[in-house]
C-alpha cells in the first residue's frame, strides 16, 4: 500500500485498503474557522430540529478553531460570526480556539503547521479546500463542506471512497530563482483543474528530499487547484525536526511500502522548471513569467496559506530590499508567529522601506473577503492559489498567480517579471 | 422529477462564480440565493423556477469547500445540476447535506440539451426524458455509497 492508503486502513480498522474501496475513518484532528464554523452551527441548528442530539461533541479535544476569513472582522455580520465561533468553542470545550489579537493566530491552515497541531500520519479533516496543504507533513488532510464536518465532530467519523494516488517525482534541485509554487503551477497546467480529481497527489525524488518543510507545503497546499481529494509528502526527518522544534512529540512516520501502486506517474527534472505565471481565469492557465513580461499590473499581494509564509516572506525580501515598489503593494505574513520572526528579522523593515504595505494575518483579499480586494478591470500578480472571474474581488479584475520571487520582483518594476531579469 | 434547463455551455463552474467569496460570511439560506451564480449571470435568482435543473460541462463546482454553492442553488428552486463531471467537494456537499442532486451525464447528451428543454429524470432507472426533444439519455449511476446517502436523505439519515 503507498502512504494514503495505509493512513486510511488504519483508521478504518482494516489490515489494508485499495481504491474505490468505501470507509468510514476515524477522524485524528478537526478544524472549523469564522466561515465554515458558522456554516456548521446552522447544520446542528437543523439537526436539533430533527431532533438528533448535537448537546455533545464526539471529542472535543481533537478540534481546533482559527479566525481567519473575514478578520479583522470586516463589517457586523463577519463580527458577529465570530461571537458565534466563540459561542460554540465555549459551549462544547473546545480549547484550541485560535482567536485574532489574543497570542497565536492566523490563516488555519499555516496553523496546522506552524503549532504542530497535525502529526504526520494522521487523518485530519478541516471546513475549508485548502486542508489539503497539511499533507506537506505525511499526513492525509482533507477539505470537507459544513454537513461533512458537522458529521465529524458529532460521530467522530466520515466516509471516504479510497482514492488512486498519482505520483509526481521531481529529480534534482530546483534552480535559486524558481520556487515549488513554481512547480505546482507547473504540474497544475499539465494536468489541469480536475487533472488530480477524487485522487491524491503524493510527490517525491530527490527534489522532494532537497525542499524544505515548507516549500512542500505550497506543493500540497495547491492540489486542490488541480482537484485532488489529498495532497501528501511522506515525513522526513527535517519534518520531524520541523515539528520538534513546534513542540510535537511520539511522531509517527508511515512510508508507502516498496511495492505501492500508483495510478499514474509523472516525472520532471528541476533544472528545466522555469518561473511560471497561471493567467485569468484558472489555475490551470500557465505560462513562463518571460512570455508575459509586457502585462501592466496595478498591484502586488503577497499574502495567503500558499504564499505567505515565512520562507516566502524572505523570498520577497531579498528582491525588495534596498529598492522602491512601483504599483500597491501589501505583505500579509500567514500567521502572527512569522509576522514576528519576520520583524525581528528585519523583513517587514524592508517591506516597509520599499513603499509596500504590511497588514494582518488574514485570508483578506485571497478570497476576495476585504482588505485589498480589486476594483473592475485591476491587474494583480499575487503570491495566492486561485484566480477564478472574480476571486480577489470585482468579476472584470484579473489575477496572476505566482511565486513570491516573481510577486517581488513584478513589483519593482511595475510589469510581471523574471526574478532574473531583475537589475 | 420534472423541470426546465437553464445551461451555461461552460466548463470549470468554479465556487466563486457560484457564490463568490463576499458572500460567505451570510449564513441565511434565502439571502444566499440571491447571489446564486452572480459571477456569471447576475439574473440567475430571478430566471429559475422551483424544480428547474442546471446545465453545465465539466469540473462543476471546482474551487473551495463552500457548501454556500448547492445551498444557493438549492434555495433558488434547482432542483439538480446535471454536469458532465463535477468537482469532489460540491459533489459530496450537494449529496451528504441532501440539497440537490448531481447527475453526471456524458458529452453528448450535455451537447443535445438545450435552453430551456423540459426534462423529467428518473434516477431509480438512470434515465433523463426530454419532453421537448422527445428524446432519452442515459444518466452515470450513482455508485453505491452516493445512492444509499440520497435514498435516505442526506448524510445524518443515512445508516450504515
Amino acid at each position: 500500500m503507498n502512504i494514503t492508503e495505509k493512513i486510511l486502513a488504519r483508521a478504518s480498522g482494516r489490515s489494508s485498503v485499495s481504491p474505490d474501496d468505501v470507509i468510514f475513518a476515524n477522524v485524528d484532528k478537526v478544524m472549523i474557522h469564522d466561515v465554515s464554523g458558522p456554516g456548521v452551527i446552522k447544520v446542528f441548528d437543523k439537526l436539533k430540529d430533527q431532533g438528533i442530539d448535537t448537546s455533545k461533541l464526539h471529542d472535543s479535544s481533537k478540534v481546533w478553531v482559527a479566525e481567519d476569513h473575514f478578520v479583522p472582522t470586516a463589517e457586523k455580520i463577519s463580527a458577529e460570526n465570530i461571537v458565534k465561533l466563540s459561542e460554540f468553542t465555549k459551549k462544547y470545550g473546545i480549547k484550541k480556539h485560535f482567536k485574532y489579537g489574543m497570542g497565536q493566530y492566523g490563516i488555519c491552515h499555516t496553523l496546522s503547521h506552524e503549532e504542530a497541531l497535525v502529526s504526520p500520519g494522521e487523518v485530519y479533516v478541516g471546513g475549508d479546500s485548502h486542508t489539503n496543504t497539511t499533507g506537506g507533513l505525511g499526513a492525509f488532510a482533507c477539505g470537507l463542506g459544513h454537513t461533512d464536518v458537522a458529521y465529524v465532530l458529532l460521530n467522530g467519523e466520515i466516509w471516504f471512497k479510497v482514492p488512486e494516488t498519482f505520483y509526481f517525482k521531481l529529480n534534482g534541485k530546483l534552480p535559486e530563482h524558481v520556487m515549488a509554487k513554481d512547480f505546482i503551477l507547473k504540474i497544475i497546467g499539465d494536468i489541469g483543474t480536475d487533472g488530480g480529481a477524487y485522487n491524491t497527489m503524493q510527490f517525491g525524488g530527490s527534489g522532494i528530499d532537497e525542499m524544505s518543510v515548507e516549500s512542500r507545503l505550497t506543493l500540497t497546499n495547491m492540489t486542490t487547484e488541480a482537484g485532488a481529494k489529498n495532497g501528501i509528502i511522506e515525513a522526513d526527518e527535517k519534518t520531524i525536526e520541523y515539528l520538534h522544534q513546534r513542540g510535537a512529540t511520539n511522531i509517527n512516520q508511515i512510508k508507502s511500502d516498496e511495492d505501492a501502486e500508483y495510478a499514474k506517474f509523472f516525472e520532471y527534472e528541476a533544472s528545466e522548471i522555469e518561473p511560471i505565471v497561471a493567467k485569468p481565469f484558472s489555475p490551470d492557465n500557465i505560462t513562463e513569467v518571460r512570455d508575459v513580461s509586457s502585462i501592466e499590473l496595478d498591484k502586488a499581494y503577497i499574502g495567503s496559506c500558499t504564499g505567505a509564509k515565512y520562507e516566502d516572506l524572505l523570498a520577497a525580501a531579498k528582491i525588495l530590499k534596498g529598492k522602491q515598489v512601483k504599483i500597491r503593494t501589501e505583505v500579509l505574513p500567514a500567521a502572527i508567529s512569522i509576522y514576528k520572526r519576520a520583524m525581528q528579522e528585519g523583513l517587514l523593515q524592508i517591506f516597509i522601506d520599499a513603499g509596500a504595505m504590511v497588514g494582518p494575518p488574514t485570508c483578506g483579499a485571497c478570497c476576495g473577503a476585504h482588505m485589498g480586494v480589486l476594483a473592475k478591470d485591476e491587474i494583480c500578480i499575487s503570491t495566492t492559489n486561485r484566480n477564478f472571474p472574480g476571486r480577489m474581488g470585482h468579476i472584470d479584475s484579473q489575477t496572476y498567480l505566482a511565486s513570491p520571487l516573481v510577486a517581488a520582483a513584478s513589483a519593482v518594476t511595475g510589469k510581471i517579471t523574471d526574478p532574473r531579469d531583475l537589475n | 422529477m420534472k423541470g426546465n434547463v437553464i445551461k451555461y455551455e461552460r466548463d470549470n463552474i468554479d465556487t466563486d462564480v457560484i457564490i463568490p467569496g463576499t458572500y460567505l460570511k451570510i449564513h441565511d439560506y434565502n439571502e444566499l440565493s440571491k447571489h446564486a451564480m452572480e459571477g456569471l449571470d447576475p439574473e440567475f435568482h430571478s430566471k429559475v423556477n422551483e424544480g428547474d435543473f442546471l446545465l453545465a460541462g465539466k469540473n462543476f463546482g471546482c474551487g473551495s469547500s463552500r457548501e454556500h454553492a448547492p445551498i444557493a442553488l438549492s434555495t433558488c428552486g434547482i432542483k439538480a445540476v446535471l454536469a458532465v463531471s463535477f468537482a469532489r467537494i460540491f459533489y459530496r456537499n450537494s449529496v451528504d447535506g441532501a440539497f440537490l442532486l448531481p447527475i453526471e451525464i456524458d458529452e453528448k447528451t450535455y451537447q443535445t440539451i438545450s435552453n430551456n428543454d423540459e426534462l423529467e429524470i428518473n434516477i431509480e432507472k438512470n434515465e433523463i426524458k426530454n419532453i421537448s426533444k422527445n428524446e432519452t439519455y442515459a444518466i452515470k449511476p450513482f455508485s453505491e455509497i452516493i445512492a444509499k446517502i440520497i435514498s435516505a436523505g442526506g448524510l445524518f439519515k443515512y445508516k450504515k
